[in-house]
């Protein structure tokens, strides 16, 4: 039986340590870690090795290796580093590897040593050059901070989305801070800094002296300075050997330690093993390891989610180890499995080797119908490596006519897209193609384009109608369309135009639309228009009052009322009023003015086309019973017994409609026997129903 | 009267849930500016925001002053300006007027524009246009469907109609789609859909997809509403076209009932003051008469105005105990139905009085001969006459397009001559009336000959869903033709009746027009709920040169219970009468179904000439 506690070693009194390998490295280094440039990254991930720094003593003409490792050393990567000297390196959240140039370039490299992309930091980093650079991380994203030669800090808490933020000046620093670090509280990026004695905390608008509560007196200066991951814990190591630990916002203290060591160490960093609450600090020197530790901590965090996890296996191409785990935790197919296989679907439209239809229809089998999938993404990617063809086959698979649109309008295809949003059923996605369309093509391209799809062009035209009149008018022109072109016209002839050449020059051209158009009915009815207006005009200039724009009924009528009897028959004749409308016309307008004597007059003028009926009618309206009389003899068979029932006669339209032997009629006037006096009448129409059953 | 449902109908789903969703979500987006703030309000968003919530909630909410979006600017001294409109490009306009207004005057304020239901690309683009995109924040206030009653809910667009069917626009069909993904968020989905129309196939369409997005979530869901029926209105133009005579509608073709509520005037109040009325079901004696032929109800109210009477007279033999008991717990509700019949009765006299002055017995006679396709020369003249008349441009207009779309069409010889006579009597800028009647297939010209009808016929199969967008306006036109009597017949819309249609006891849909006509939409819809399908009907899709859709998951209907499958949702796309509601709540009643009516908004005769008449600028 082995005896467990063999190899475990009392430390002080009453805690115990042990020491052993967890595994060993697989890597097989040519030169010692000490003259590279070394940055591993979080949660186990890889780590990039830059040999060959540029050290005095080398011939410059060496190009250094920049090398690429897994946690246990496999090699992932080698490449010679072509570009300018490097001061720090490190890995941002995405497990990308950032370099820091000295001349504040940062070059960015995959994991598989494939280059990305660079970035600067700016002028004045440019000028003054690097001194120091540390890369950090936040919860949203990772930044990089510089140390220049002027002893100004630039930062960007993002790299993702790079925004530059220089800091404020720190008064009175003339050489490099003795040690600093970036800090973050408050989701914003803070740099904290040791000069001599004194401590400053930087943000973005000012530089303020700080001091850790509770620290041993006698110090001169700070030697080391570690932040715990979570930037929720500070160690300070001093140059009387001792070490401060507390909180970040320097309102507490957890606990101090005197390691009685005044060399200053080479490394500290905060620790812990995970879900444990206790922190601890481990500082090195070259042939000492130190642990303090105290602080209790309440509060446990799981950084690595099962999603970053996934993520990481995706970096490392380990495409079914993924699957298997997401299949494994039954993770919901969205979350799991249709992601990783988005991923490996992006990494395969990168396989340059492959023709299109191969690639395309290789990821259509893996991946089909799978919820949760977006093949817009994908041939964004495909897209993104310059694959033009391969990202259109693949967006074909895409269901969402809706998602395709973006990528095709990026690459240029701006006329599937308009078709692709025209599928998609969303208007203002249309509108958006429609703007790229504009400015792509020529007019008269764009025009064609429209004319082509009637459902994008009827939403333009809407627009147009609103804001763009001109490119409206121009529209139905391109299309020869004259019977809209005279629509056009015709509303411009009352919208814009105040005098009335301007608007009789806008029907003439609306009148000439129509003919092209074969539409004789609307230009005859504008030419028509036309004569009224002018005619209309020479009425006010002549007679007062006002005639514009009334209907020719209307200006008709007006004349009679005015008493200008010639005027209106003069303008009945040239604009060929029907004799019927005329009668109306007439009779209305005469009894308005209560001209009896005009009225009856016309009446026997000839025979009226409409009958006396509406004489009668129009009478009683104006409730003239004694005029109304006047024309029930003359009205027709047919309509007599309503003319008397108008005029109150029941009696006699009684006898009438006996007379006529018409059912309906009896019935009509026995409706109207309401009166005291029509019980005879009544009585007279129920015998002559009688007698016509009988026979 | 007032037929009582049958035991076993369904009950209603509570769609005041609608009113609290849109009720907290504009809160919500009023809280995002806090502090005072005054309110624009666009004129038509006036009456539903009026619905929703009171100038009291609003003031509670830090709205200091309601201002009216109109053509004139408003002074507001306010440091927040906050605008409630729908997405349209002159309100974009009026905004950017207010704000440059400011910036010359070096004056800066807060400006928020709250688009309802949604907002458009375009007005963002104008906002943009106009240099204020800056300075404004957007928000959207998804209010799209507004309960006006127990079973009717509408979407208040009456813009709808004319921006689809006229100008060809769709945007607000992924505002319909988004309505029916919220009803089916709230009240589970629909087992059964059917639709006619191109319309009613996008929004189904884009509906779907909206579901599709969303998976998972009502798919558990139990149906609370078994059918969904989707139409298309210029399919039926005829049944919109008709005068009401059903008490519901002709106190909307006669008073305009607004959002629900109509404005009674001196004329029915007898008194002095104008009075705001709300017409639901919660109305006791409006709900009764709703409904009915108007020729019963003058009658039925006088009985009831009896019994009232009786009720009242009752207090004379009481003792002061009784009487005690009478005026706390009867007089209230008395006074209030003695209120109700008043008004009513006030409305009924007002009616009769217009309609004896325009001799609506010869209208009706001549509207009933244009139905059935006879004496079309006389009705003809008849209209003329009306013209000639100047008796009112809607009116003659809506008769015009009647004959039309009876007649597949007028004549050449009439098309013109009533063309001319029409702009004549009422002014020549309605030539871009007849323009737009023409493109929207209300007011055509019969085309000579019937080789024409066979290339049509043709033509209309070919028409498949995406090649119907790509044939021209001249071409679609043609498609247009209604063959309303062929369809007439085929679906047997006018009754063969022996002797007097009995109006008191309906026998059919019909009574909402007199006996004389069924309504073509309630027709087609009753026949598809019988026969769950569209099979058998195929002769009169072609003839309606529409497409028809229908669908069903079974396993959803399989979780239905038999209650919600007699439970069906309308759809009308470009709006719906309240004959059309009359009608199908007469159906529901005889076959144990209860229908609940979506519309884009309550129509009539006159509001569809309306969006077609060009109005002088």
């Amino acid at each position: 039986m082995d005896c467990y506690t063999a190899n475990w070693n009392p430390l002080g009194d009453s805690a115990f340590y042990r020491k052993y390998e967890l595994y060993s490295m697989d890597w097989d280094l040519k030169e010692e870690l000490r003259d590279c440039l070394v940055a591993a990254a979080p949660y186990g991930g890889p780590i990039a090795l830059l040999r060959n720094p540029w050290r005095k003593e080398k011939a410059a003409s060496v190009r250094p290796v920049l090398e690429i490792y897994s946690a246990s050393g496999m090699p992932l990567a080698s490449l010679l580093w072509k570009s300018g000297p490097v001061v720090s390196l490190g890995w941002s959240a995405e497990e990308e590897l950032l370099c820091v140039q000295e001349d504040g370039v940062v070059l960015v490299y995959g994991l598989h040593g494939d280059f990305r992309r660079h970035f600067s930091m700016g002028n004045e980093v440019l000028q003054n050059r690097v001194l120091d650079a540390r890369i950090f991380h936040t919860e949203f994203g990772s930044g990089v901070a510089i140390l220049t030669g002027a002893h100004r800090f630039t930062l960007s808490a993002n790299v993702g989305d790079l925004k530059l933020r220089r800091m404020p000046e720190v008064p009175g620093l003339q050489s490099a801070p003795s040690c600093w670090t970036t800090l973050c509280q408050d989701r914003v990026a803070h740099i904290l800094l040791a000069v001599g004695p004194d401590l400053y905390l930087l943000d973005h608008a000012a530089c303020s002296s700080v001091t850790p509560p509770g620290l041993a007196p006698g110090v001169s200066s700070f030697l080391q300075m570690a932040v715990s991951f979570t930037y929720r814990h500070l160690a300070l190591f001093t140059d009387t050997g001792y070490i401060w630990m507390g909180t970040t916002s320097l309102k507490e203290k957890l606990c101090e330690f005197n390691c009685n060591i005044r060399a200053p160490p080479k490394q500290m960093v905060w620790c812990s093993r995970p879900r444990s609450k206790e922190r601890a600090v481990v500082v090195a020197w070259e042939r000492r390891l130190m642990v303090v530790g105290d602080a209790p901590e309440s509060i446990q965090y799981k950084q690595l989610t099962i999603q970053v996890l996934l993520d990481r296996l995706v970096l490392r191409r380990l495409y079914p180890l993924a699957i298997q785990i997401c299949e494994y935790l039954r993770l919901p197919e969205v979350q799991g499995v249709s992601r990783i296989l988005a991923h490996w679907a992006c990494y395969k439209v990168q396989q340059k080797d492959v023709s299109d239809e191969d690639v395309a229809r290789a990821i259509n089998q893996k991946l089909g119908d799978t919820p949760g999938v977006s093949y817009s993404d994908i041939a964004a990617r495909a897209y993104g490596c310059g694959r033009t063809e391969l990202a259109i086959k693949l967006l074909e698979y895409e269901p969402r006519s809706g998602e395709q649109v973006p990528l095709l309008l990026k690459m240029k295809r701006s006329k599937l897209a308009l078709s692709k949003a025209i599928e998609s059923g969303d208007t203002d996605l249309v509108f958006t193609v429609l703007l790229h369309l504009k400015n792509e093509l020529n007019r008269g391209d764009f025009f064609m384009t429209l004319r082509n799809q009637p459902m994008a062009l009827s939403l333009y035209r809407q627009f147009c109608k609103y804001q763009e009149l001109e490119t409206l008018k121009d529209l139905y022109n391109q299309d020869d369309n004259h019977q809209e072109l005279g629509s056009f016209h015709i509303r411009a002839s009352y919208a814009a135009e105040e005098r009335i050449e301007g608007r009789v020059a806008a029907l003439q051209t609306a009148a000439d639309a129509f003919y092209k158009a074969k539409n004789e009915f609307a230009a005859k009815a504008t030419e028509d228009q036309m004569r009224l207006l002018r005619l209309q005009r020479r009425l006010e200039d002549e007679l007062g009052g006002r005639f514009l724009d009334l209907s020719l009924h209307d200006t008709v009528t007006t004349l009679i009322l005015g008493g200008h009897n010639k005027r209106a028959e003069q303008l009945a004749r040239d604009f060929r009023i029907p004799d019927k409308r005329l009668w109306w016309l007439k009779l209305t307008a005469l009894a308005d003015l209560e001209d009896w004597e005009e009225l009856e007059k016309f009446s026997k003028s000839k025979k009226s086309p409409i009958g006396y009926l509406p004489f009668v009618e129009i009478c009683m309206k104006q409730h003239n019973k004694y005029e109304a009389k006047k024309y029930t003899s003359r009205v027709g068979p047919e309509q007599k017994v309503k003319a008397l029932l108008l005029v109150g006669d029941v009696a006699q339209a009684a006898d009438v409609a006996i007379e006529h032997r018409n059912e309906a009629e009896l019935s009509l006037v026995l409706s109207h026997c309401t009166g005291a006096t029509d019980g005879a009448t009544a009585d007279k129409i129920q015998r002559a129903r009688a007698q016509a059953q009988k026979k | 009267m007032a037929f009582p449902h049958r035991p076993d109908a369904p009950e209603l789903p509570d769609f005041s849930m609608l009113k609290r969703l849109a009720r907290d979500q504009l809160i919500y987006l009023l809280e995002q500016l806090p502090g005072k703030k005054d309110l624009f309000i666009e004129a038509d968003l006036m009456s539903p925001l009026d619905r929703i919530a009171n100038v009291s909630i609003l003031k509670q909410h830090e709205v200091d002053k309601l201002y009216k979006v109109e053509s004139k600017p408003a002074v507001s001294s306010s440091e927040q300006l906050c605008f409630l409109v729908r997405p349209r490009i002159k309100n974009m306009r009026y905004i950017a007027n207010l704000v440059n207004a400011d910036k010359l005057a070096g004056r800066t304020r807060k400006y928020k524009v709250i688009f309802s239901p949604q907002k458009f690309y375009a007005c963002e683009m104008v906002l943009e246009e106009e240099g204020i995109y800056g300075d404004v924040s957007c928000d959207e206030w998804a209010f799209s469907l507004l309960p006006l009653d127990v079973d009717l809910l509408s979407m208040e667009l009456p813009e709808f109609f004319r921006d689809y069917f006229l100008e060809g626009d769709q945007r607000w069909i992924n505002t319909v789609a988004q309505a029916l993904h919220l009803l089916s968020t709230l009240y589970g989905p629909f087992p059964n859909c059917y639709g006619i129309g191109r319309c009613a196939k996008m929004s189904y369409e884009l509906w779907r997809k909206l579901e599709d997005e969303e998976d998972g979530e009502t798919k558990g869901r139990r149906p609370e509403i078994g059918h969904i029926f989707l139409l298309d209105r210029d399919m039926d133009f005829v049944t919109a076209l008709c005068s009401q005579v059903v008490y519901e509608g002709l106190v909307d073709d006669t008073f305009r009932i607004k959002c629900g509520s109509v404005d009674f005037g001196p004329e029915v109040t007898s008194s002095d003051k104008s009075l705001k009325v709300l017409l639901n079901a919660e109305d006791k004696v409006f709900n009764e008469i709703r409904n009915e032929h108007f020729s019963n109800v003058f009658g039925f109210l006088s009985q009831k105005a009896r019994n009232l009477q009786a009720q009242y007279d009752r207090r004379r033999g009481m003792d002061i105990k009784q009487m005690k008991n009478f005026v706390s717990q009867e007089l209230k509700g008395l006074k209030q139905e003695h209120r109700l019949l008043s008004l009513h009765i006030g409305a009924c006299e007002s009616i009769m009085k217009k309609k004896t002055k325009q001799d609506f017995q010869e209208l009706i006679k001549t509207e009933h001969a244009l139905l059935e396709g006879f004496n079309i020369r006389e009705s003809t003249s008849y209209i003329e006459e009306h013209i000639d008349r100047q008796v009112s441009p809607i009116e003659s207009l809506r008769l015009m397009c009647l004959l039309s779309i009876t007649e597949n069409g007028l004549i050449p010889k009439d098309y013109r001559s009533l063309k001319t006579q029409y702009l004549q009597s009422y002014g020549p800028e309605h030539l871009l009336t007849f323009s737009n009647l023409r493109r929207a297939g209300l007011l055509t010209e019969q085309a000579p000959g019937d080789t024409l009808t066979a290339v049509e016929s043709k033509v209309s199969k070919l028409v498949t869903d995406k090649a119907a967008g790509k044939i021209t306006d001249a071409f679609s036109s043609l498609a247009k033709r209604s063959n309303f009597r062929a369809i007439s017949k085929k679906l047997n819309l006018i009754p063969r009746v022996d002797g007097e249609y009995d109006l008191k006891v309906p026998r059919d849909m019909a009574y909402v027009f007199s006996g004389a006509y069924v309504p073509l939409s309630c027709r087609i819809i009753e026949q598809v709920l019988e026969r769950r399908s569209w099979q058998g009907l195929d002769e009169v899709v072609r003839l309606l040169n529409c497409s028809e859709l229908a669908f069903t998951d079974m396993t959803r209907e399989d979780k239905a219970s038999s209650e919600s499958l007699r439970l069906i949702l309308v759809v009308f796309l470009g709006g719906c009468t309240f004959s059309e509601i009359s009608a199908l709540r007469f159906l529901g009643r005889e076959k144990g179904y209860r229908f609940i009516f979506l519309t884009t908004a309550v129509t009539n005769s006159a509001r569809l000439m309306e969006a077609m008449s060009e109005v002088k600028a």
